[in-house]
């Protein structure tokens, strides 16, 4: 499915999902299979033109499932749907997956893609930048930092400096620190008796990641975005 | 993962089959019959075609001068020149109503070679149109005699020679106009467009070759797709027209060449 809104407006969700399983002799019963499966089965009957975005989604996830595709392409599948409609494809998605199908989804939605998606590809200017395992994307981008909070974090700060090892001070007892694990951090404050309060490896979000990995790449830099691109 | 405990199974399709054009006949079907615009230009082209000529025949009251000039199968078949403008219009929807929807993007999808689906349309409405137009224009034909005859005016026997050609003609008439204006709309791709395409074509240009000098005029005017297609279900031929068969050929030959030239384009220009 690469476009919802590719229906007749003046056409019912059925007899469009029909007209279209008819190209490929593909029966009634696997219709109605798939209005159940997609939650059209109260307005199946009306014109589709009538439909919000998030139904029309569903209808078009419907016709690109017709055919019981070994390998499901969808480009952006959750826009325009309501929080429960987002946690319905998530689950759908997942369970397409899960039946050992390919499932394609190109989207610009980070927090989405990194609860659904298992590997990434990330393209730019029409270049390949990554091709990853989500999990390996977010370490790589990561880049071991460790939110530590103590009643002697000020001292805590004097010990764990040293090359390479960069502690910032967030806030009076909460500090940042980068190039050790959290390991290396509660061994240091265990050998000095230092009570600890927090300490949590922070873990990059997808969005920042994928920011950090695109910076150089003069397209997404706002400032010299054409007008056009903007927009979009 | 316990999210995975809510997730909905896709049921495994018990059957799934490759593109022919017999599938793409009958999903063009299903797509002719379930819209409301087919229904309404279908419908109106019926009741066209049979309200005028029995509107006609009711002028009774006409001179006998007058009467000589009009001719019952003339009146007969009136309603094909105004049912023709629902039919054609028709036509174009069939064709450019997916375009504006974005409903050709799904269509192309499903038959990726493009091409069955424009032969599926053709043959699809032109079947339509000419099995919905039969019955109304013998109804056209008897129900206007009959009222001829109740007003002792003119009337014409259908064994008499033509016009049994002409009436059924009426109805192979609408059917190639039909095909003609979802060749255009298939080109135009645009449902103003379209329409007004087809209108300059047929009710546009006849008349403008009227400021021609007459032979040029005379020479011209019959070879146009009006005034050959007019053929099929005219009586009387003028002596520069063509005959019924030959203009009938004439007009299928530009429908030809439109559903040709719809052809080179939908599989060349992207959608």
């Amino acid at each position: 499915m690469l476009e919802a809104r590719s229906v007749h407006t003046g056409r019912s969700a059925y007899n469009h999902l029909l007209a279209l399983a008819r190209t490929h002799g593909i029966p009634r019963a696997r219709v109605e299979e798939l209005i159940d499966l997609v939650g059209l089965r109260e307005v199946a009957k009306k014109r589709a033109g009538k439909f919000s975005l998030g139904m029309g989604q569903r209808l078009g996830i419907a016709a690109a499932l017709l055919g019981d595709p070994s390998t499901v392409m969808l480009d952006e599948p959750v826009n325009g749907l309501d929080p429960e409609g987002i946690h319905w494809m998530r689950s759908l998605l997942k369970g397409l997956a899960a039946e050992g199908r390919t499932v394609f989804v190109s989207s610009h939605l980070m927090s989405e893609m990194s609860l659904t998606a298992d590997h990434l590809i990330v393209i730019g200017r029409g270049k390949k930048i990554a091709d990853t395992s989500t999990s390996e994307f977010l370490s790589a981008a990561s880049g071991n930092v460790v939110r530590v909070r103590s009643p002697q974090a000020a001292e805590l700060q004097r010990l764990l400096v040293a090359p390479g090892v960069d502690v910032e001070a967030l806030e009076p007892g909460y500090v940042e620190v980068r190039g050790l694990t959290a390991v290396q951090i509660g061994d240091v404050a265990a050998a000095n008796g230092f009570a600890l309060h927090e300490l949590t490896p922070q873990q990059a979000s997808l969005e920042e990641a994928f920011m950090d990995l695109t910076r150089e790449d003069i397209e997404f830099r706002a400032a010299e975005l054409e007008p056009e691109e903007a927009m979009a | 993962m316990s999210t995975l405990a809510s997730i909905q199974r896709l049921p495994r399709a018990a059957h799934t089959g490759r593109v022919t054009q017999w599938r793409v006949v009958r999903s063009e079907w299903t797509k002719l019959h379930s819209l409301r615009s087919t229904r309404w230009s279908l419908l109106a082209g019926v009741l066209l075609t049979i309200a005028f000529p029995v509107l006609f025949s009711h002028w009774g009251s006409m001179s006998a001068h007058e009467r000589a000039d009009r001719h019952p199968l003339d009146i007969a078949l009136a309603g094909v020149n105004v049912s023709q403008l629902a039919i054609a219009v028709l036509g174009v929807l069939v064709i450019t109503g997916e375009y504006s929807t974005g409903m050709i993007r799904a269509s192309f999808t499903a038959v990726p070679k493009r091409l069955p689906v424009l032969w599926a349309k053709t043959a699809v409405f032109g079947v339509v149109s000419l099995l919905l137009m039969l019955p109304p224009v013998l109804i056209a034909f008897f129900a206007s005699q009959a009222i001829l005859s109740r007003h002792h005016l003119l009337q014409i026997s259908f064994s008499h020679p033509g016009v049994a050609r002409s009436v059924i003609g009426g109805a192979i008439y609408l059917l190639l106009v039909g095909v003609f204006a979802l060749g255009i709309g298939a080109i135009v791709r645009n449902t103003a467009g379209g329409i007004a395409t087809f209108a300059a074509i047929f009710f546009v240009i006849p008349p403008l070759l009227n400021i021609l000098p007459t032979s040029w005029n005379d020479a011209i005017s019959r070879y146009l797709p009006s005034e050959a297609g007019r053929q099929i279900f005219s009586l009387t031929h003028g002596a520069h027209s063509l005959a019924p068969l030959p203009g009938g050929l004439l007009f299928l030959g530009y429908c030809a060449l439109t559903l040709a030239i719809a052809a080179v384009s939908l599989t060349r220009r992207d959608t």
